[in-house]
């Protein structure tokens, strides 16, 4: 086992009444793939709010494993958490829509940009190291670009990309903030198959190369179980089920929280065949 | 004691028209989610077509005050509606779905273009109109200092409180009011259901406009001139009433109202008067800055 | 008013008469009923007693207007299927300006240095002019916060009137000219962009315009109200007038002092502090577009851009939004500043008069209707703004009903401005490469 990246332990969420995320704990570690998923409405995107810092967890300690050494999430303020080494994408795709492609990946650079301009001041005296910050920014730019495919198309208003190229756009600007740790929301929601596997592929290829941790939040079970090294289930908001994802997929408590307490002839016929097809060609 | 009490009056009285006002504002901020920064305009036309229906009154030889009253308010009300629905039409409607400031500029260009219209078509002059309703209670003396309230004043609450049951209701109890609440939990799901969004939103700007025309009739009664210009502070106060009660909320919009009316009263009477719009201003910003749902609001959950 | 209802017809091959009729009928009817009430009678006579006139025709024009306007429209859609729906493109006049910006632009400079000298130049023309420069300096300070970081600004001409007041109390209490309040003025100003902004860049869009409204409109009543320091309503005058390195423009100046024309050995002219003021504020401009035009294309300027398109995302990428739109916020409060002392040097008298709400939403329209963003869009803005009124008294009257019309008409139809076009701040490829088509 690699070392331990990112330790989630007690983290509970409550919202009013509702407890979105309840007494949740597992650890994701470095070059590897952890997968959270669950049905709709588990908690999954509230987990990753949380240690992205948009959500403040109710009780929790999340122990990340960053650039600077340990630290704990929960106290750091959002903004903050990126320069620590976590990058994360959003379910529902949030590009800067009007700007150019290749501005979202500058963007991406912020800090790292802000102190070579010397915040501005050296940037508006034009200096050379400011302008050689720049280019090293626009190379690692465009190596992402290289990496999803998307060089052709580098100078276009990201708002006018296709879906597909949208998403990849996501996960290279995640990617340009030099993650530690990057977590990605439904990736693969909308794509087709060739993109899923594309996705599956360039995911594998950010473990192997980059050598980061990559936790992965995702509705498309072939894709999980090919790429994950290792799968979280929950639901509401409890973890069911956490293991490697053989053993995941026959674990009647995950089976019995996908598809409800049913007889199995009583299942529709998609989703049998769908199983049987999955324990068929995994098995 | 006394002079706090005849402060207390003067606030009542003043909080109720904010109060009108801000419901407008709060309505619509409630469906839509935008502020209509020209609904202080519409207030301002609505003063205009009162005091206008008054002497058009005068001239048909209808005097008795009750009547002419009545009338007053009706045509007042029909006709500020008819501007409160044609802002949103053509204003606001083709905006939906735009960019987020898109109609809030919108609505600051109706706002700077209907104070306009009514200075060409109406002149920049303020219009006095001799008092309608006269008289009054004194309701006690304390030296040389007398409580009084005019029959102005009881008018006014009296209107009030008769209004906002009247909406209660309807909020409550109609197809309309129904309608009203679906669209504010959800526009799309609303109109997935079948509610027509499109009637239901106008509905309301028709709604606000027409309690602000009985604010803006309140306004010409009880200060007696008006002038282009009146709708431009009242808005804001209004605006700043219904943040205060908690936007989207209509009886937090009556509360912001009374209570902003008390706290310009109050700041008046025992502070000075050259800064009471300072006073409604600075509740505005701290208000929004301290307490962002207000005193009735629901907090608004960040979507991420 | 235009049209009252313009419901969106879809694309019909056939024009349909009937149902044309119909929704004519419904426009006009509408139509009526604003109209009647405030076209049909107008209040007359201010003291004491107040009387009605009649006006039935106009009400009959205006109702006829609509109902045919409204006919026509439908029409015209029909015929040559123009879409109701918005569209985001430039127009081709604005595509022109688009493609060609730095020859306009050079050109435009150009065309301003020489104006002073150019056979049609007069006082007057040199004085609006100036007053064009001044918008167009405060709408490319306004254009930082609000077309760059997406921030709205109802408060602007708050920032204008520090800057004019601190340059004011400045040369009336420690005697400075016009060259050393310049910067302190500026500073002022952001420092209040700075205090005023930092309790509430957190608010939602919406909010923070009205607040910003509020803190320009206690700004306003504090310089009404503070008799001791600022005069109150009868503002401060006696302000100095500027000097070019030392040498004033009076015809006599007091002993021991050379003035411009003494130095230069030419007869006094009136205009040369005209032409000389004309050059300052046209520097002062050039100097904010340079600024401007520079700073978008270093990180904080794209950071506000990010900001603008989805603060969620910024954060998410390590982008502080606070500080960020705090910067945008002082920025765009310094070249305010700079213009209000600039105004107060011109003037020789300021007071709160000057510094209304109507200022501030002046200001907004120009960046509105330029193009939020757009440089070249502000100076045609600026110019057609402070222009029509010069025009004629109708003009000056319809002015501002024709910008709040304008306003709602361009959020309607071209929500990205009349010059709607952005330029990446870097590229990959060369321009015009791998572009998409359209």
């Amino acid at each position: 086992m690699t070392a331990p990246l990112l330790e989630v332990e007690h983290l509970t969420m409550r919202f009013g009444g509702l407890t979105a995320v309840d007494d949740l704990s597992f650890t994701a570690y470095d070059r590897r793939i952890t997968a959270i998923i669950g049905p709709n409405g588990a908690g999954k995107t509230t987990v990753f709010n949380c240690l992205t810092g948009f959500y403040r967890p109710t009780v929790g300690q999340l122990t990340f494993h960053g650039h600077h050494g340990p630290v704990l999430l929960e106290r750091l303020d959002g903004h903050l958490i990126p320069r620590h080494g976590v990058a994360r994408t959003f379910q529902n795709i949030r590009l800067f829509a009007q700007m150019s492609v290749l501005e979202n990946l500058v963007v991406a650079q912020h800090n790292e940009l802000m102190r070579a301009s010397g915040y501005t001041v050296y940037g508006l005296l034009g200096l050379r190291r400011y302008k050689k910050a720049e280019a090293e920014a626009v190379d690692r730019a465009r190596y992402w670009l290289e990496r999803v495919g998307l060089v052709a198309r580098a100078d276009w208003e990201a708002g006018n990309l296709p879906y597909g190229d949208q998403r990849r756009l996501e996960i290279a600007r995640a990617m340009c903030t030099r993650p530690r740790l990057l977590c990605l929301d439904e990736p693969a929601a909308g794509l087709n198959p060739r993109e899923t596997a594309e996705l599956g592929e360039l995911l594998l290829g950010i473990r192997e190369q980059e050598r980061i941790g990559v936790l992965l939040i995702e509705h498309d079970m072939s894709m999980v179980m090919r790429i994950s090294d290792h799968v979280i289930v929950i639901d509401y908001g409890r973890k069911i089920a956490d293991d490697v994802p053989e053993r995941v997929r026959n674990d009647p408590a995950v089976i019995k929280a996908y598809l409800g307490e049913t007889e199995e002839e009583e299942l529709p016929e998609e989703v049998k065949a769908d199983l049987e097809s999955r324990a068929g060609s995994d098995g | 004691m006394y002079y706090f009490l005849q402060q207390l009056i003067n606030g009542l009285t003043l909080g109720a028209m904010y109060g009108l006002i801000a419901i407008g504002y709060s309505m619509v901020y409630g469906i839509i989610g935008m502020i209509n920064f020209a609904h202080g305009e519409i207030y301002m036309i609505g003063a205009f077509i009162s005091i206008i229906s008054f002497l058009l009154l005068g001239v048909l030889g209808i005097t008795w005050v009750p009547l002419a009253l009545l009338m007053v308010l009706i045509l007042a009300m029909i006709f500020t509606a008819t501007y409160g629905w044609a802002v949103e039409r053509l204003a606001y409607r083709p905006l939906r779905g735009s960019f987020r400031l898109a109609p809030l500029i919108s609505a600051i260009g109706m706002s700077i273009f209907l104070q306009n219209y009514v200075q060409i078509l109406q002149g920049a002059n303020v219009k006095p109109l001799p008092p309608v309703i006269t008289g009054g209670y004194v309701l006690g003396t304390e030296g040389n200092f007398t409580v009084q309230i005019s029959n102005i004043q009881i008018m006014i609450m009296l209107l009030t409180v008769v209004l906002m049951v009247i909406f209660s209701i309807i909020i409550a109890k109609t197809p309309l009011g129904r309608a009203q609440r679906a669209c504010e939990q959800d526009l799309g799901m609303a109109a997935l259901c079948g509610v027509n969004v499109d009637r239901t939103i106008s509905l309301t700007f028709v709604m606000g406009a027409a309690l602000a025309a009985v604010a803006g009739l309140m306004a010409t009664l009880y200060y007696g001139v008006i002038d282009f210009f009146i709708g431009f502070l009242a808005g804001i106060k209004a605006f700043t009433a219904a943040v205060l009660g908690g936007i989207g909320s209509i009886p937090g919009a009556m509360l912001g109202g009374l209570l902003l009316g008390l706290v310009e009263a109050f700041w008046s009477g025992y502070f000075t008067t050259e800064y009471k719009d300072v006073a409604a201003f600075s509740i505005l910003v701290i208000v929004l800055i301290f307490l962002p749902t207000g005193l009735l609001g629901k907090p608004e959950i960040e979507k991420v | 008013m235009p049209a009252a209802a313009r419901p969106a017809v879809p694309e019909a091959a056939r024009f349909d008469w009937t149902r044309a009729l119909k929704e004519a009928g419904l426009a006009a009817f509408v139509a009526f009923m604003l109209f009647l009430p405030l076209m049909g009678f107008r209040l007359v006579g201010a003291e004491g007693r107040l009387g009605l006139e009649y006006r039935p025709h106009w009400v009959v024009i205006g109702v006829v207007v609509v109902f045919f306007g409204h006919l026509l429209v439908s029409f015209l859609r029909a015929v040559r299927g123009v879409p109701a729906a918005p569209s985001g493109r430039a127009g081709p006049i604005a595509r022109y300006i688009n493609t060609h910006a730095t020859w306009l632009a050079v050109a435009g400079v150009a065309l301003a240095f020489a104006l002073p000298f150019t056979p049609f130049a007069n006082r007057y023309v040199v004085d609006v002019a100036t007053t064009v420069l001044i918008y167009v300096m405060l709408g490319w300070g306004l254009n930082i916060v609000v077309g760059l970081a997406g921030l709205l600004d109802l408060g602007y001409v708050a920032f204008y009137a520090v800057g004019a007041y601190s340059y004011a109390l400045f040369a009336q209490w420690f005697g400075l000219g016009f060259w050393e309040a310049l910067p302190i003025a500026g500073v002022l100003a952001a420092t209040f962009g700075i205090l005023l902004g930092f309790p509430v860049l957190r608010l939602r869009g919406d909010y923070l315009a009205i607040v910003t409204l509020g803190f320009g409109e206690i700004i306003r009543i504090v310089l009404l109200n503070w008799y001791p320091v600022t005069r109150g309503p009868d503002g401060l005058s006696g302000i100095p007038r500027p000097t070019f390195f030392g040498l004033a423009f009076t015809r006599r100046p007091p002993e021991g002092e050379v003035a411009f024309h003494q130095f230069f050995d030419i007869p006094y002219s009136g205009l040369h502090r005209v032409i000389f003021l004309y050059y300052l504020i046209l520097l002062l401009a050039l100097l904010t577009n340079w600024f401007v035009l520079r700073i978008r294309k270093l990180p904080v300027g794209r950071a506000w851009e990010a900001l603008r398109e989805d603060e969620i995302a910024s954060k998410a990428l390590g982008i502080n939004p606070t500080n960020t739109k705090l910067t945008a916020f002082a920025l765009g409060a310094m070249f305010g500043g700079f213009a209000g002392s600039f105004f107060a040097t011109r003037q020789g008298f300021i007071s709160p008069e000057s510094f209304t709400f109507i200022e501030s939403a002046t200001i907004l329209a120009i960046v509105v209707l330029g193009g939020m963003g757009s440089q070249i869009g502000v100076v045609l803005a600026a110019a057609v703004i402070v222009i029509l009124p010069e025009l004629g008294r109708e003009f000056e009257q319809f002015r501002m009903l024709l910008f709040g019309a304008a306003m709602v008409g361009i959020m309607v139809w071209r929500p990205r401005g009349l010059l709607a076009s952005r330029e990446p701040t870097i590229r990959l490829h060369a321009k015009g490469e791998g572009e998409p088509s359209g």
